[in-house]
């Protein structure tokens, strides 16, 4: 289990770096300036020895020596600070590139992935996936780079400088400094579990209180509040068990580590006056030891928290690239087919399809519907309409059988010749956020603004739409934003008016639209199918009984298919759903 | 802010004992600088190797002690600031639940959730920090500096102008840079809204060809976004740069002023590398200080933001008196109005009706005629404003809402159904209710089929909002839930919406055939379910324009005429 995770890692971080690489020579850049940049900073202490070292008593003191080296002291800060300031910018813009890049080949590969993958998985997931998750990538990244090269090139300098100056003090230093190092890890490891209850605890929390938050009302009418709180309390007071735990153990972190340095820190001026007292040291050579014992130490926690990190940001990376291995779509034909003739003419012919091949669901359905018919498609919620949207459009592929546009197999189409034929109005509309000049453009952006006024006029939408205040440049938030559900409608009805093609897939209004709206909504679909192969997801009888061919569902299958009169006459599941309008 | 105090009390000691044993740790450092002070100047030229060792010792005993007084410290932190966040979290959640509806629509259901989860967790975070750290980081600069003032006044001012700099550094660059953290999130969150709208468009956006669109339009965001984060970290990046420069120029300064000094005899050299570790405490110290002080202003705003949500007091007030079977013998609405703001135009004005055991009463009229308004003002979900609701002779508000509701069994028009198992979900009308009344109720509502295909029957898990049901399978089962508790009065409030012509007639069928049949409202926008109803309201506007049996408004109701020819009933004369 180990094993494959590191070698999953080690394949992660190897394509991470292929990201990188365009980055390359800033991060030459970058690594000689954080080595030049740590060397001086190295440096810095032992000045600071020789200038305490140039004033050892009254009227002992080197002026001479001293402002000699006080003055190297103001260049080395200097260049220190310009080339720390570089490596902060190039760092920044080296993740961000990277990232930018990442998020890019991201979105790009979401458009290639088959529907059924986005179905199966829950946008919020495949969110997270491309924002947070890239974030924390970020920041690992960030973090990465500034602190585990110079973290790194600090403990060598450090030692360096150290051996030169003493090699014995330097031993007492390497033997203990490991040591927080160690006990940072065994902090860490050990608070992870504490940490992963507690996030557990929290989504458990968080799903009561979403549930009890969404719907207060209804536990109010049932007075339900109580049992509602006693649930919340049990998994509260849980969560306060974990997250003291989790937070105490996690906050003694620094304490120890402190320790740690501290003990150090007295190892060296025990040692170090041990070794002026024999004259193998100036006490501004103790000085400087005593400024490293304290920053030898800092690295290690800094390392330390940065494995942690890169471990982190390895890991929404390989989120990332989960994602972006997923197979894209069957690729369209080399050489696709068009249609002679755009007529609208649509033959099932013995078609199969499942989701999930243990239930099949559409078997051996074949249908025939010429140019300018109209199909409706009857049955209760949930009947499996959206299944044969998703076949027409080619959302899904048929397992078996085959699908003809005008004589020609939709397989040898391309994707975007087939669904320019095909103009679709469903009931969960879908707006994009934008102006009501982009949204109805949205068909064909490069319409001129009158065919978009006049798409809006045959929708029935142009009045409403005067109506806002500022017009067709009234801007819609996301998801529909402030408009009713049956204006939505309109304005998905002149999305589809703008770019009329020969089919049309049409979802009648249900109960949730005023009556008012409804009737233009039917209007407007009226006109659209004039000469239009249409099918229809019906909710009206009269829609229904003008139908050329109805097809009834249930349950993922087509039951009966026939004209109005022939289905009544069969006594069937639709003749029971007819008469059930009249029953009393 | 002050309220929320109050579920701090309990954890005064803890309270006061955290920053102590932080204050001792950080004294125990200050003394440092003052041991190599003594090693250098005493031990070291006595000669004395054993004062050497002693001075180590005592170096690493402050450690040990440090250790342990900040051990001891994070522990009270720790449960001061969780038993703390605990108790808020119970506090708001028993809140909200007394809140009346009207306050409900006011707060909206996300603020609701970010209070009780984003907010408190960042609330406690602060008060963590702020226990451990709020005293120990200026007590550190500040120490620092008056132990240089012990040390040599005259230097010690090079300290006070060094904190003011780095202070002048570190809060500039930090609250500096917030607007641009902020537009780093304003640009962060239109990314995520442009992939969002995406996942959930994505079969508009293919139907119409427009994938190349929607990723250039992702392209010109993304770069937005990563603009913003290059601007943002020009200035970051120059944080460590420059208080590095500041700190060691002020050493600098401080050496050579310290010099002058030495050479005079006033100080020794000892007390010179005192005052320069003294020095380096300080940077460190006061970037954490900057950091925490952020923390608590983030802490801080999210804290404001519960209270707030503490002080909204319930705006309906309870009444006194049980339901008994004669308020239930009949329901009055006497020239009934509503207005939600008291500014506002009134929701519903001057309805007028009467109905009694038994009866079925349509309401039928367009979206926002007051159709969902009426109803809700039958189990006191809302107040009206003017005219009386009379329960028998008994005016509305002098029930207890509890025992009220009670009476009454509810079908919203969203069919929501909670994590858990059928039985736990019918079990919401009446927690008494044996496994017979629950199929009982499940006959009634057309639900028994769903529960028999299931494997488990009642005990079938049930999905977190019910998602593991089809849409009409969730509405029959609300339905249920309602008339476990066989109600006095039902509302269906459009519930039908999600079931077919043949399950909704076979639904009022059951209704009609129950024992003691239930005074019954069922709200609609079609007339096929209303129609055959003992009285049937017509609203528009918030107004009664109509009231009578299905015949009687056809003749008589041109409005009920339109929403009835609307609704394709146009067929009945040939078939009805």
């Amino acid at each position: 289990m180990a094993e494959k995770n590191r070698t999953f890692q080690k394949k992660t971080l190897r394509r991470v770096l292929r990201y990188i690489r365009p980055q390359m020579g800033f991060i030459g850049l970058n690594l000689l300036l954080s080595l030049l940049s740590v060397a001086l900073t190295l440096y810095v202490p032992i000045l600071i020895g020789r200038a305490i070292d140039a004033m050892v008593g009254a009227g002992r003191v080197d002026f001479g020596l001293l402002t000699n080296v006080l003055l190297t002291v103001g260049i080395c800060v200097g260049a220190t600070a310009l080339l720390q300031w570089l490596g902060g910018v190039l760092n920044n813009r080296i993740t961000f590139r990277t990232v930018q890049s990442l998020r890019q080949d991201a979105f790009e590969h979401l458009h290639t992935l088959p529907l059924k993958y986005l179905d199966a998985h829950s946008s919020g997931d495949i969110l997270s996936r491309m924002i947070a998750d890239v974030d924390t990538f970020a920041d690992g990244l960030l973090l990465g780079f500034t602190q585990l090269f110079t973290g790194i090139v600090t403990i060598l300098g450090t030692l360096i400088f150290m051996l030169t100056l003493s090699p014995l003090i330097t031993l007492a230093v390497v033997v203990l400094t490991p040591l927080s190092l160690f006990v940072a890890r065994f902090i860490a490891t050990h608070t992870y579990e504490m940490f992963r209850l507690q996030s557990v605890t929290r989504g458990e929390q968080t799903a009561v209180l979403n549930e009890a938050v969404g719907d207060l009302k209804l536990i109010q009418a049932f007075s339900h509040g109580e049992a509602t709180i006693a649930r919340y309390d049990e998994i509260n007071s849980r969560l306060q068990d974990c997250s003291l735990k989790a937070t105490f153990f996690s906050s003694l972190v620094n304490p120890c580590t402190r320790f740690i340095n501290s003990v150090v820190y007295a190892a060296v001026a025990a040692a170090g006056g041990f070794t002026v007292l024999a004259g193998g040291l100036t006490i501004g050579t103790l000085t400087s030891f005593l400024s490293y014992a304290n920053q030898y130490t800092k690295p290690f926690n800094e390392i330390s928290g940065v494995v942690t990190e890169l471990e982190n940001a390895l890991a929404c990376a390989g989120r990332i690239f989960e994602m972006m291995d997923e197979p894209p779509m069957t690729p369209d034909p080399v050489r696709p087919e068009e249609p002679a003739h755009p007529d609208g003419d649509f033959v099932m012919e013995d078609v199969s399809f499942s989701y999930d091949p243990a239930r099949p669901l559409i078997e051996h359905l074949s249908l025939h519907a010429a140019p300018g018919q109209r199909i409706a498609i009857v049955g209760p919620t949930g009947c499996g309409k959206t299944t044969l949207i998703n076949l027409l459009m080619r959302f899904y592929d048929v397992d078996a059988g085959r699908i003809l546009l005008d004589g020609v197999e939709t397989r040898d189409m391309t994707r975007a010749s087939l669904r320019s034929r095909i103009g679709m109005v469903l009931q969960d509309t879908w707006l994009p956020a934008g102006t009501i000049r982009e949204i109805i453009a949205f068909s064909r952006p490069e319409a001129e603004e009158a065919e978009i006024i006049a798409a809006a006029k045959a929708a029935h939408a142009h009045s409403f739409i005067r109506r806002l205040p500022e017009g067709y440049d009234t801007r819609i938030g996301e998801a529909g934003g402030s408009l009713s559900q049956g204006q939505q409608q309109l304005l998905c009805i002149a999305r589809v008016m703008l770019a009329l093609p020969p089919v049309l897939i049409l979802d009648e209004a249900t109960s949730s639209i005023d009556i008012m709206t409804e009737q233009r909504i039917q209007k407007a679909f009226t006109a659209m199918m004039a000469g239009r192969t249409s099918f229809i997801v019906a909710h009206r009888l009269s829609t229904i009984r003008n139908a050329d061919l109805i097809l009834v569902m249930n349950a993922g299958k087509v039951v009966e298919q026939g004209t109005h009169d022939s289905l009544l006459a069969r006594g069937g599941a639709y003749a029971k759903l007819y008469h059930a309008q009249f029953e009393p | 802010m002050k309220r929320l105090v109050a579920w701090m009390t309990p954890y005064r000691k803890e309270c006061v004992l955290g920053p102590l044993f932080k204050l001792l740790e950080a004294l125990l450092e200050l003394i440092v600088p003052l041991i190599i002070a003594q090693l250098v100047d005493r031990a070291i030229p006595s000669g004395d190797g054993g004062a050497v060792l002693r001075c180590g010792a005592l170096l690493a005993a402050l450690a040990l002690v440090g250790l342990a007084a900040s051990v001891t410290a994070q522990y009270f932190a720790a449960r001061a600031a969780i038993g703390f966040s605990t108790s808020l979290r119970h506090a708001v959640f028993s809140h909200i639940h007394s809140l009346s509806f009207a306050d409900l629509d006011r707060l909206g259901s996300a603020t609701l959730v970010t209070r009780l989860t984003g907010d408190i967790n960042q609330v406690q975070t602060g008060v963590n920090l702020g226990l451990r750290l709020l005293l120990r980081s200026p007590f550190v600069v500040f120490g620092a500096m008056i132990m240089a003032f012990t040390i040599d006044g005259r230097l010690a001012l090079i300290f006070v102008g060094v904190i003011a700099v780095l202070f002048l550094i570190v809060f500039g660059i930090i609250l500096g840079t917030m607007p641009m953290q902020r537009q780093i999130r304003t640009d962060t969150d239109a990314v995520s809204a442009v992939t969002r709208e995406n996942l959930s468009g994505v079969r508009v956006v293919r139907a119409f060809r427009r994938e190349a669109g929607e990723t250039a339009r992702f392209d010109r965001l993304n770069r937005v976004l990563t603009r913003a984060h290059l601007h943002a970290g020009r200035f970051t990046a120059a944080l460590n740069p420059l208080t590095y420069v500041a700190l060691n120029l002020a050493i600098v300064l401080l050496l050579r002023s310290g010099a002058v000094r030495v050479n005079a005899g006033s100080l020794t050299q000892g007390q010179v590398i005192a005052l320069y570790n003294y020095m380096s405490q300080i940077l460190v110290e006061l970037v954490k200080l900057a950091n925490l002080i952020v923390t608590l202003t983030k802490s801080a705003a999210c804290a404001r933001r519960v209270s707030e949500l503490l002080e909204v007091s319930p705006s309906q007030q309870d009444g006194t008196r049980e339901i008994t079977p004669a308020d239930l013998s009949s329901l009055t609405f006497r020239d009934v109005g509503i207005a939600y703001y008291a500014s506002g135009d009134a929701a519903l004005e001057h309805i007028s009706f009467t109905a009694l055991p038994g009866q079925t009463i349509g309401i039928i009229g367009g979206t926002g005629s007051g159709k969902s308004t009426l109803v809700n003002l039958i189990p006191r979900f809302y107040d009206h404003t003017s005219g009386e609701i009379l329960f028998g002779d008994t005016p509305i508000r002098d029930l207890k809402i509890a025992s009220l509701r009670q009476a009454i069994g509810v079908v919203p028009q969203r069919a929501a159904l909670f994590q858990g198992t059928i039985r736990s979900n019918l079990l919401w009308g009446n927690p008494e209710a044996t496994d017979q009344d629950l199929w009982n109720a499940l006959e009634i509502a057309q639900a028994a089929e769903i529960v028999r295909g299931k494997p488990a029957g009642l005990e079938e898990p049930v999905q977190q909002g019910g998602r593991n049901f089809s849409g009409g399978q969730r509405q029959r089962l609300t339905i249920a839930r309602a008339l476990v508790r066989r109600p006095a009065i039902l509302i269906l409030d459009d519930s039908a919406s999600a079931l077919d012509y043949a399950t909704d007639a076979a639904l009022r069928r059951a209704l009609r055939e129950m024992d003691n049949p239930p005074l019954t409202f069922i709200v609609s926008q079609r007339t096929s379910s209303v129609r055959f109803a003992d009285r049937i309201l017509v609203l528009e506007d918030g107004l009664c324009v109509g009231q009578g049996t299905h015949a009687e408004l056809l003749a008589s109701c041109p409005v009920y005429r339109e929403i009835h020819e609307a609704s394709a009933g146009k067929e009945e004369s040939v078939h009805g």
